[in-house]
């Protein structure tokens, strides 16, 4: 906090280090087989949606479990627009975006009414309902367990039925599925157009995550977790802040899931279930609640682990164990064949409780301590030093 | 007319009637001290007052206005702060922000949307945080962590929070409470100092050292009324306050 | 009268589930002060317990016959069930009734469960922060129900109730009113006899015994008990430990009315947690009586005449019921103060 200057020149470079690396990504990722843009286009868009949810949770302690709702309402607003207006992906994002802001304000103004476990519990509540609801009688809007699609049926304004096969979503006049190939250090590089409408959102996610965090709002959202009595009595009306920050983050959500419509145009209710929101708080907390940085980071190994984790099949186990006498290869192989391919949500599971437990502080402290560890002297000085004398 | 007058409030938490008929008038400018033994209903009052209790009956009129019926935050941005028994700060910010929010409430109001500032941008009330923290004698430690400090010391970063909002009134809940004798005398010297720049206080207090060194009245209660009033040196003599505190029931 | 009565009782069967897992809910609420997200995997283990033994007990031997043959004139296979061929009729007996005897197997594997759910993991999070006990049971229930989704697969298995208690029973001819309008499966009426007996004795047990008092004191002011010498983290572990078996029963008999699948207890559990909020945290009886209620309202929200005149009220009426107790009575029901208020 001392020396505005230099902490302002932090945040600068922390800044640009971000938006450079998420745009050399493709080249960055290419070493851990992660440079095709249909996983990198997921990272993008998953840190942006637990960019927003730390937003909420990580500045004002509120756990939201029903987060994937606001998602999933971006999905089919950015579906209805391709469909009714056209397949420009602007229109689209600023729809779903501005349906989850609805949306939220309306169960943030709800739930807000209520903090800790039963603020929890009533956004759960709403998630499954808009789930049920998905299912059953809004299936003229979401069609029901088909999921929402482009059709060439579709009666849009702009661009409407061309010869040939599906319309694809477009950034004017340029398909979002473009990929341009080049050479680079070796590596085949692909870059995408899909990929880099994400990553332009990333940033402006991350730079807008970046001054709340840094404003008297964001300060005001990080006492809302630390002291809400004190704030009370401070002055402060603590609801409209946090209703706020659940729409802000409810706005990202919507932002993800119109960017997820934009590079797959389809939208599917289970999209809204409970695990979609519990994914995101994972991905937040494994990263590092609380921090700028950490919730894209949690995204980013979630979903690495994922497309890892789940390629898997049972052949390749079992060549994997085949140094292994066969009988102790079969129960290897059937042991670890229940974490990978269709059992990667046992390994998310795992993942998660091992991360609560030891890792309060998310992946972004373990890197910190590991700093602090590494320098001599341990601990940082600010707080060995400078504490006051008792 | 005072600045604050209380008009036969009541209180009822079930079956214990915990203020009755609590009349009380506080003067602009001076520093008044409730005293009492336990359950005499002193904190019921200060929770009736800023608004944690909402009284059965009565009125409380603050600077001409009634708080009856208001939440906390309003009765804060009419010019009330409170120091809390137990320290209440934001102890995972440090020292400068824990001041800096209750600056920003007084200069902004119960909310504003002001996303897009930059805390180091906004000079003056930086400034006015220092300021604050400066006078506490706290201004080195401004990048500390809150939770980190000694009691004592979250009791003056307490103060700094309150005094940051220039309020007419000042509550202060037992503000010695388990200090040391040396932390207790320089807690008197700055209450002191503070009284001197004209803002009134009302602290409810156990220790008569303290009560004695710094009221210029001080009313009595038991049982959940006031049963004497007057300055310092009448309330010594009286005989129905020793009974019913100095003699009963010795805190 | 007839559709409302019959209602009623469709809302017992689902209002007896969510009785005896908010029942738990709230014990471990209201003693260990932690929220269990794992509960409603507790109640799924507990169905499982009842698929495990029935797929046992049917396991068969298979015979290929020398002399017999079928009508394609293959071998005939012929299959017996080893309970049956070790047992005899017994053991047709057993296979019959694997549901109720399930009872008897599921009590001590979820006082095991219980017991090492408490000691191994929920113990350390009982200073930790309410989003972090949330969030590490959240894991556990993904975790146990993606074992049992491994372990058994995706579907739902059926599991049937004993052959005896499968029929119907003609409510309606045995209260005077025309035979046959209001007929009602025998087993749901097990089912619900059951909930109110487990109900009666975890209040009987509450109530008078030893173990009951503590508890109770235990929930009303935890850190007292712990200084007046008793060894209260001893109590807590039985208390899990009581909740996960009147989970575990719960699904045990709710398992020849839906088929369980890996996900049964998640879809339970939302609604228990809002029940429990309903009924008021930390009041058993509300919880109770919010199961039921809740319980019943969801069966009549699901009429035909209901829905036709609100389109999908069925899906959302409980949620809806939580969203207005909430804002109009933010304890609940019966809640007490100061519960979980921060």
């Amino acid at each position: 906090m001392r020396g505005s200057s230099a902490s302002g020149r932090y945040d600068g470079l922390l800044f640009a280090g971000f938006a450079i690396a998420t745009l050399l990504a493709p080249l960055l990722l290419a070493p851990f087989g992660a440079g095709y843009p249909d996983l990198l286009q997921r990272f993008a868009i998953y840190g942006i949606f637990a960019i927003g949810f730390n937003i909420l949770f990580g500045l004002t302690g509120y756990l939201s479990f029903g987060h994937a709702a606001f998602l999933g309402v971006g999905s089919y607003a950015a579906v209805w627009m391709f469909k009714l207006l056209s397949m420009n992906v602007i229109p689209a994002i600023l729809l779903a975006v501005l349906a989850a802001g609805l949306f939220s304000l309306l169960v943030g103004f709800v739930s807000l009414r209520r903090s800790g476990i039963y603020f929890s519990i009533l956004t759960l509540a709403f998630a499954q309902m808009s789930y049920n609801l998905a299912y059953s009688v809004l299936t003229p809007i979401t069609n029901g367990e088909t999921g929402l699609k482009v059709e060439l049926s579709d009666p849009r304004i702009f661009g409407g039925p061309a010869g040939g096969g599906l319309p694809v979503p477009e950034i004017f006049g340029v398909d979002m599925h473009t990929t341009t190939d080049v050479a680079l250090f070796g590596f085949n590089l692909q870059l995408n157009v899909g990929f880099y409408v994400c990553a332009a959102f990333l940033i402006a996610a991350f730079y807008l995550s970046m001054r709340i965090f840094r404003s008297p709002f964001g300060m005001t959202l990080k006492a809302i977790k630390s002291n809400q009595n004190r704030l009370n009595y401070t002055g402060i009306n603590t609801r409209p802040y946090a209703l706020t920050a659940f729409v802000i983050s409810g706005m990202y959500a919507g932002l993800a899931g119109g960017l997820l419509a934009c590079t797959d145009p389809l939208a599917g209710a289970e999209r809204m279930q409970w695990t979609a929101s519990g994914e995101v708080v994972l991905m937040t907390i494994l990263g590092g609640a609380g921090t700028l940085f950490g919730p894209v980071l949690g995204a980013i190994v979630i979903k690495y682990a994922e497309n890892i984790f789940s390629s898997f099949n049972k052949a390749e186990i079992s060549s994997f164990y085949s140094f292994l006498p066969d009988g102790l290869r079969d129960a290897m192989t059937s042991m670890t064949a229940a974490f990978v391919g269709d059992g990667w949500q046992l390994t998310l599971g795992v993942l998660f409780m091992l991360a609560v437990i030891f890792l309060p502080g998310g992946l972004m402290e373990g890197l910190r301590r590991l700093a602090f560890w590494r320098r001599p002297g341990g601990e940082p000085e600010e707080t060995a030093a400078r504490r006051p004398a008792e | 007319m005072g600045i604050v007058v209380i008009k036969d409030l009541n209180k009822h938490f079930a079956g214990l009637h915990a203020l009755r008929d609590v009349n009380l008038e506080v003067e602009q400018g001076t520093v008044h001290a409730i005293i009492g033994p336990n359950g005499a209903g002193k904190s019921t009052l200060l929770n009736c007052f800023v608004g944690r209790l909402v009284p059965e009956t009565g009125s409380i009129t603050f600077d001409g206005r009634s708080l009856i019926g208001l939440r906390p935050y309003q009765i804060n941005q009419a010019g009330v702060s409170r120091v809390f028994q137990t320290p209440e700060i934001f102890g995972d910010l440090t020292l400068l922000e824990n001041v800096l929010i209750p600056a920003f409430a007084h200069r902004d109001g119960t909310y504003r949307l002001n996303l897009w500032a930059s805390l180091e941008g906004e000079g003056d009330v930086r400034d006015q945080a220092l300021q604050a923290l400066e006078d506490v004698g706290m201004a080195e430690f401004r990048s500390v962590t809150a939770e980190t400090l000694s009691r004592g010391d979250k009791r003056r970063l307490e103060l700094a929070m309150c005094l940051v909002q220039r309020p007419k009134l000042l509550l202060l809940d037992e503000p010695t409470a388990g200090m040391s004798r040396a932390d207790t005398n320089a807690t008197i010297d700055l209450l002191s100092e503070i009284s001197e720049t004209g803002i009134t206080m009302v602290v409810i207090e156990h220790d008569m050292h303290v009560v004695f060194s710094l009221a210029d009245r001080v009313t009595v209660m038991a049982q959940g009324t006031p049963i004497a009033e007057g300055s310092p040196g009448m309330i010594k003599g009286d005989p129905r306050v020793q009974e019913a505190y100095l003699g009963a029931a010795p805190a | 009268m007839n559709a409302v009565l019959l209602q009623i009782l469709n809302g017992l069967d689902k209002g007896s589930a969510y009785a005896l897992i908010a029942l738990g809910l709230t014990l471990i609420f209201g003693t260990l002060g932690v929220v269990n997200f794992a509960h409603g995997a507790l109640f799924m283990l507990g169905a499982f317990t009842a698929v495990t033994l029935n797929h046992l007990l049917t396991l068969e031997k298979v015979v290929v016959s020398q002399t017999e043959t079928t009508a394609w004139g293959t071998p005939l296979e012929i299959r017996t069930p080893y309970a049956e061929q070790i047992f005899g009729d017994f053991g047709q007996f057993l296979i019959d009734y694997s549901v109720p005897i399930s009872i008897l197997i599921a009590i001590p594997v979820m006082v095991i469960i219980g017991i090492v759910m408490e000691r191994g993991l929920i113990r350390h999070f009982y200073h930790r922060p309410h989003a972090d006990q949330i969030l590490v049971t959240f894991g556990l229930a993904i975790v146990l129900q993606e074992i049992v989704k491994a372990w058994f697969g995706a579907n739902p298995i059926p599991t049937p109730a004993p052959e005896s208690l499968r029929g119907m029973i003609d409510v309606g001819a045995g209260l005077g009113l025309q035979p046959g309008s209001v007929i009602y499966p025998v087993w749901r009426f097990v089912n619900f006899g059951f909930s109110v007996v487990v109900i009666a004795a975890v209040f009987a047990l509450l109530r008078f015994t030893t173990f009951g008092m503590v508890v109770r004191a235990g929930m009303a002011d935890r850190e007292t008990v712990g200084l007046i010498g008793i060894d209260i983290d001893r109590y807590f572990t039985w208390m899990f430990a009581l909740a996960a078996v009147v989970a575990g029963c719960a699904g045990v008999m709710y398992a020849p009315i839906v088929s369980p699948d890996y996900h049964v207890g998640m879809e339970f559990l939302v609604l228990s947690f809002v029940v429990v909020v309903v009924g008021g945290m930390g009041s058993l009886t509300g919880a109770v009586a919010a199961g039921f209620l809740l319980g019943i309202l969801q069966s009549f929200a699901s009429m035909n005449e209901v829905k036709n005149l609100v389109p999908g009220i069925d899906q959302v009426i409980i949620y809806l019921v939580a969203v207005v107790v909430l804002l109009t009575r933010p304890r609940g029901l019966m809640g007490r103060a100061g519960i979980m208020e921060t």
